[in-house]
């Protein structure tokens, strides 16, 4: 079986570091349709390095779809044009031969450029760290079974869990909001039963720590939902705007 | 912005109750008198100074989220090819500008018909006795100008797409979303956004032909 | 060099309880002045940073990736193993223990797996605490499902994505500990060395991969986390990032590496497509309950599907040979993780395979989903349904069982599933061998304690499915901050360690000349490329059967890729600035010192168990051949230097709680 080669023309965007300006550079690469995209990548920069030039700097691991490190928008999307995968997932019999594509870095920010395509995505990290978790001490935990949640709440609040933390939602929001992220987590927890003590408290740290992150407003544009790899529900932003309201008009802290 | 934004929805049903007057085959009567009972009232007129203020807030707070949005954001995407759920993503990513060309709308709409009534030399009319301000006249005249026609038409057309996203999207603002429910507001938002303008459109439309 | 596994005495059954109960302990004024280096974020890290931090020890925890949670735990779909007996099924921690014991081929040692079966139970329920969403009946009560090999129902799921969820739960703990300033987190940071001071572990020198600074972190003991070396392979189902790097600096300073030739190879990962293919994805082992695994017969059909002239849809019943039902009446698909690698490698080398590569079989759903869909039809009252009618209900039912699996499959081949029959091939999956260590988990250097993937402990020569999530989290959350105390509690007097200090200096000058060397050989082959071929060597002579002649072969060709990587690598870039190239070169350089070790090792254990097959040692059937009078004991290597022959050190097995007994799956 025979693999057509393709013939491609990427727009790399290019940039040294944090400080310096990038602009784009371009290079001819041939693929084949069974390629990731990232393994396309793999090629360019296989060519770069015979070249003895810096290859180009991009996240990715696991290539599977889950550990949420790849990042880059390839020809305005993040992730890339089909609908629900990851950019390492994402293979090249969706492109055509002779295809222009232009890759880019996430933009937000709050999610500054470190080199080429490489993001410093931490923001999300000091989100999670300013209450995204259920205060149990190792060892506190009474028996699984003694706690029933009945079956739809505990998959809905997985299906908000499903997040991979990829940023996927910010760099698509015009605004660079979080608000999906930071709403699939607070739904993950509060929803649940073991999240309802500290429910309140969560949400209200979180949105403040991402005010303070610098993410933009959420302006119900839905984007993050289109391209959210694992395709989660901007339902989710509801149900945090909701709890915000009411934790805010009940709680006794000022401000 | 969800709560001034819905204050204002309601505002613009009202208004275009108010104005449907106008289309009353009466030479403008009720609606002249409808105009002197809005001016004069005082109950409406307390709630005029928070409609005042209500604009102003939605305009500011609008102006400054862009301006905190766009910073955010930091620079652009050479490829824009952003999708979303939302079928009218375009409208929801451009509230802003067409936020603005609102503002546009209404300081010229202002101008022409709000600040002749309060400060400018109308012609007098007498309904039972009462000296009652013309505002009938104006509008008559304005919208024989096929130029303010089509300007008042097509500003219409914006207030419909920033309320075919605002109307929906204030609900999901202050978290009011519900499986069963949710679809219906959608729905009652897209009627809202065609009906409301279509309504308003009429009015210069049908001024236009009849004075043809 | 003695090793000592330091098991406590008594009965097996309370020797866990009894050392809590009897364990030294440090009093909480003195566990702040006690600082505990932790390297990785994987389940068994993020678990031992996040207790430890609660229990009040200085901790500082070490990433190489941008977050805590990227680590490759995430990856694991199944599930997770405990001896709950929820489902009434007679289910205990006895039986946990001896199936974990039965399924490594007898190759681990009995007191560690028994601690791991007793935890089980206590991860459960703290992974539920902390909000991780299981898999749950209508009832809200927990679900369990079967899994490889076993015969009660004891294995917790959340979906496809369990060590998402589960590794998830550990990262907000460990965020909670960071939040609270119990725990200070580097991400982005890479540990390069091992600094001792008068033999005991005390800090590590760690490269900031943003700036390529090297920093000295001091620490009154280090902990290791950092998972296991499948990609001494390259092509394997870990994340490209996961490195053996870590490991293999602290068996430079002396610490003991075990086992290193016990590799599971997975039976059903999607076939390698090209030169260029990166990595090599999983298909879950469910798959196997409904799919049947085959190649056509006849050479000639093989021949013609993979030059694309037929698929497997025109080889009709009688010429396609299911070859595990042939081989396996009893078990069927359903044999172990390495009966059935082997003899897919068994129909691939006779010639009938079915990729372009000639390495890979079927997996095919059809039987399955005209099963389903005459029982769905029957039960619709629709005894006479056509054919049509029954592939839609029969995919209908497959859909739900496996949509998510099917969807990422055709994602990553172009090919429909329910159509087309899958194509698999074995795949390197999860290594077994790692750094020795005692029943505190503490490796022959004092102070430096190996938890998770990283250390050989409890999965002997084969690991059962869903036990990799219950052995890093035990480690984790209820075994080292146990066994700490014990090290620790000895050390309540000794001051914090100057990072200044004369070891420090030397360790990190040794680091920078390292790194240095690797960018001045200014060659021509990129990292990428000699990394392929190692994986090439490995695959050929140290995969899924083995050899003597082949792995002396193998040894002589690794050691010759060595000499040609540190005369024609290329590195661009300087040591001083973010720089992958530079981090995989050294990656890399200990990825081909660790495969020569691994060949070291297969070639001297005489005999096949669990992951470690020798083509000398089988059954006339062609089964493994285990040789207990000579063969059970854990062969734990010392090799500081790679100029002089590796010395093994052997811990003898005993089993006193169990007969060792042959495996048998016909």
């Amino acid at each position: 079986m025979a693999l057509a080669n393709m013939n491609l023309t990427l727009k790399v965007w290019r940039q040294s570091n944090n400080k310096a300006k990038g602009n784009f550079e371009t290079h001819k690469v041939v693929a084949n349709e069974h390629m990731s995209f990232l393994e396309m990548l793999d090629v360019l920069n296989e060519q770069l390095i015979q070249e003895q030039k810096t290859p180009v700097a991009f996240e990715h691991d696991c290539r599977e779809g889950i550990c949420g490190a790849c990042s880059m928008v390839i020809n305005g999307q993040p992730h890339g044009p089909q609908r629900g995968t990851t950019t390492c997932q994402l293979h090249m019999r969706q492109f055509k031969d002779g295809d222009t594509i232009v890759v880019e870095p996430f933009r937000a920010k709050a999610f500054p450029v470190i080199k080429d395509l490489v993001v410093d995505r931490s923001a999300f990290d000091r989100i999670i760290q300013s209450g995204g978790y259920i205060s149990v001490n190792t060892g506190q935990a009474v028996d699984g079974n003694t706690l029933p949640i009945e079956k739809d709440l505990s998959s809905q609040a997985f299906d908000a869990a499903t997040c991979i933390g990829c940023g996927a939602c910010v760099a698509a929001c015009p605004n660079a909001s979080a608000m999906l992220f930071t709403s699939a987590k607070v739904s993950h927890l509060n929803l649940l039963p073991q999240g309802a003590i500290e429910a309140e408290q969560r949400v209200l740290s979180m949105v403040n720590q991402m005010d303070e992150e610098g993410f933009g407003m959420c302006s119900n544009v839905t984007a993050c939902e289109a391209e959210c790899p694992k395709e989660i529900s901007v339902d989710n932003i509801a149900r945090l705007n909701r709890q915000y309201i009411g934790a805010s008009l009940k709680s006794d802290k000022m401000a | 912005m969800s709560l001034t934004g819905l204050f204002l929805i309601v505002f613009l049903l009202v208004h275009l109750t108010g104005n449907l007057q106008l289309l009353m085959d009466d030479g403008g009567r009720q609606f002249n008198l409808y105009a002197k009972f809005m001016t004069t009232n005082p109950l409406i007129k307390f709630t005029s100074y928070g409609l005042y203020a209500f604009i102003l807030l939605h305009a500011i707070q609008g102006i400054l989220l862009w301006l905190k949005n766009k910073a955010a954001k930091g620079s652009s995407y050479a490829v824009n090819n952003t999708r979303a759920t939302n079928t009218v993503a375009g409208f929801a990513k451009n509230m802003g500008w067409l936020g603005i060309i609102i503002l546009v709308f209404l300081l010229i709409h202002m101008y022409q018909f709000w600040l002749q009534m309060k400060l400018g030399h109308l012609p007098m009319v007498e309904y039972d006795g009462v000296q009652v301000k013309n505002l009938y006249a104006p509008v008559t005249e304005t919208f024989s100008n096929i130029g303010f026609v089509v300007f008042y038409v097509l500003s219409m057309v914006v207030i419909a797409f920033h309320l075919w996203h605002g109307f929906q999207s204030s609900f999901q603002t202050l978290g009011l979303n519900h499986k069963k429910y949710t679809p219906f507001i959608h729905g009652l938002g897209k009627l809202y956004a065609v009906a409301v303008p279509l309504g308003f459109a009429l009015i210069p439309i049908l001024f236009f032909l009849k004075n043809m | 060099m003695k090793l000592d596994a330091k098991v406590p005495q008594g009965d097996l059954a309370t020797k866990w309880t009894t050392y809590r109960g009897s364990m030294p302990l440090v009093a909480p004024n003195n566990k702040r002045r006690l600082d505990v280096i932790v390297v990785g974020t994987g389940l068994a890290g993020a678990s031992a940073a996040a207790t430890m931090g609660e229990l009040g020890y200085n901790v500082k925890c070490f990433t190489f990736h941008d977050s805590p949670r990227r680590a490759h735990s995430i990856a694991a779909q199944g599930g997770i193993n405990a001896a709950k007996n929820y489902q009434n099924d007679g289910d205990s921690v006895y039986r946990l223990f001896y199936d974990t014991v039965k399924g490594g081929d007898y190759r681990s040692r009995e007191a560690n797996v028994h601690r791991l079966a007793e935890a089980s139970v206590e991860i459960i329920d703290q992974a539920v605490a902390q909000g991780v969403p299981f898999a749950r009946e209508y009832g809200g009560l927990l679900a369990n499902r079967s899994f490889g090999g076993v015969q009660v129902s004891r294995t917790f799921y959340a979906r496809g994505q369990t060590g998402q969820q589960l590794l998830l739960g550990a990262y907000q703990a460990l965020s909670r500990q960071i939040s609270n300033g119990n725990v200070k987190m580097y991400n982005r940071h890479e540990m390069l060395d091992l600094v001792k001071i008068d033999g005991k572990a005390r800090g590590i020198i760690a490269r900031n991969l943003l700036t390529g600074e090297l920093e000295r972190h001091a620490a009154h003991c280090v902990v290791l986390a950092t998972g296991g070396y499948g990609n001494v392979f390259y092509l394997s189902t870990n994340a490209m990032g996961s490195n053996a790097s870590a490991a293999w600096r602290v068996v430079k300073r002396g610490a003991c590496f075990a086992n290193p030739c016990y590799t599971q190879i997975h039976p059903t990962c999607i076939p390698q497509s090209g030169e260029y293919q990166s990595k090599l994805t999983l298909m879950s082992e469910s798959l196997r309950n409904d799919g049947r695994v085959w190649v056509p017969k006849k050479k000639e059909d093989a021949v013609a599907i993979r030059e694309g002239k037929k698929t497997g849809l025109d080889i009709p019943e009688e010429d396609r040979d299911y070859y595990l039902e042939r081989r396996y009446p009893a078990f069927g698909n359903l044999v172990p993780r390495d009966v059935a690698s082997r003899a897919a490698k068994v129909a691939c080398d006779e010639g009938n395979g079915i990729v372009p590569t000639g390495k890979g079989v079927y997996l095919d759903f059809s039987s399955a989903i005209q099963r389903y869909g005459k029982s769905q039809a029957f039960s619709k009252g629709m005894p006479n349904a056509d054919q049509k009618t029954i592939t839609e209900l029969g995919t209908k039912v497959i859909e739900e069982k496996y949509g998510n699996l099917f969807e990422m499959y055709e994602k990553i081949t172009g090919e429909n599933p329910y159509v087309m029959p899958m194509k698999i091939y074995p795949a390197v999956h999860y290594t077994m061998g790692g750094l020795w260590v005692d029943y505190h988990l503490e490796t022959n250097v004092p102070g430096l304690f190996s938890l998770g993937e990283a250390n050989f402990s409890d999965h002997g020569a084969n690991r059962l499915g869903a036990s990799a999530l219950m052995q890093g989290l035990a480690d984790g959350y209820f075994v080292i901050p146990y066994t700490i105390g014990t090290f620790l509690s000895k050390e309540i007097r000794t001051p914090s360690f100057d990072p200044d200090g004369p070891e420090f200096k030397q360790a990190e000058a040794d680091v920078r000349n390292r790194l240095q060397n690797l960018l001045d050989i200014k060659g021509t082959q990129s990292v990428e490329s000699f990394h392929r071929r190692l994986g090439k060597i490995m695959w050929e002579y140290c995969g899924m059967a083995r050899n003597a002649e082949g792995l002396k072969k193998g040894r002589q060709l690794i050691k010759e890729l060595r000499e040609e990587f540190y005369k024609d690598l290329f590195v661009p870039g300087t040591q001083d600035e973010f720089n992958p190239e530079l981090e995989k070169a050294a990656r890399v350089a200990d990825f081909i010192e660790l495969g020569e070790l691994f060949a070291v090792d297969a070639l001297e254990r005489n005999e096949s168990c669990g992951g470690h097959f020798r083509e000398e040692y089988k059954t006339e059937e062609g089964e493994a051949l285990r040789r207990d009078e000579e063969y059970a004991y854990v062969a734990a290597w010392e090799w500081p230097d790679v100029n002089s022959e590796p010395i093994l050190h052997k811990e003898e097995l005993e089993f006193k709680d169990i007969e060792l007994k042959t495996r048998s799956y016909k």
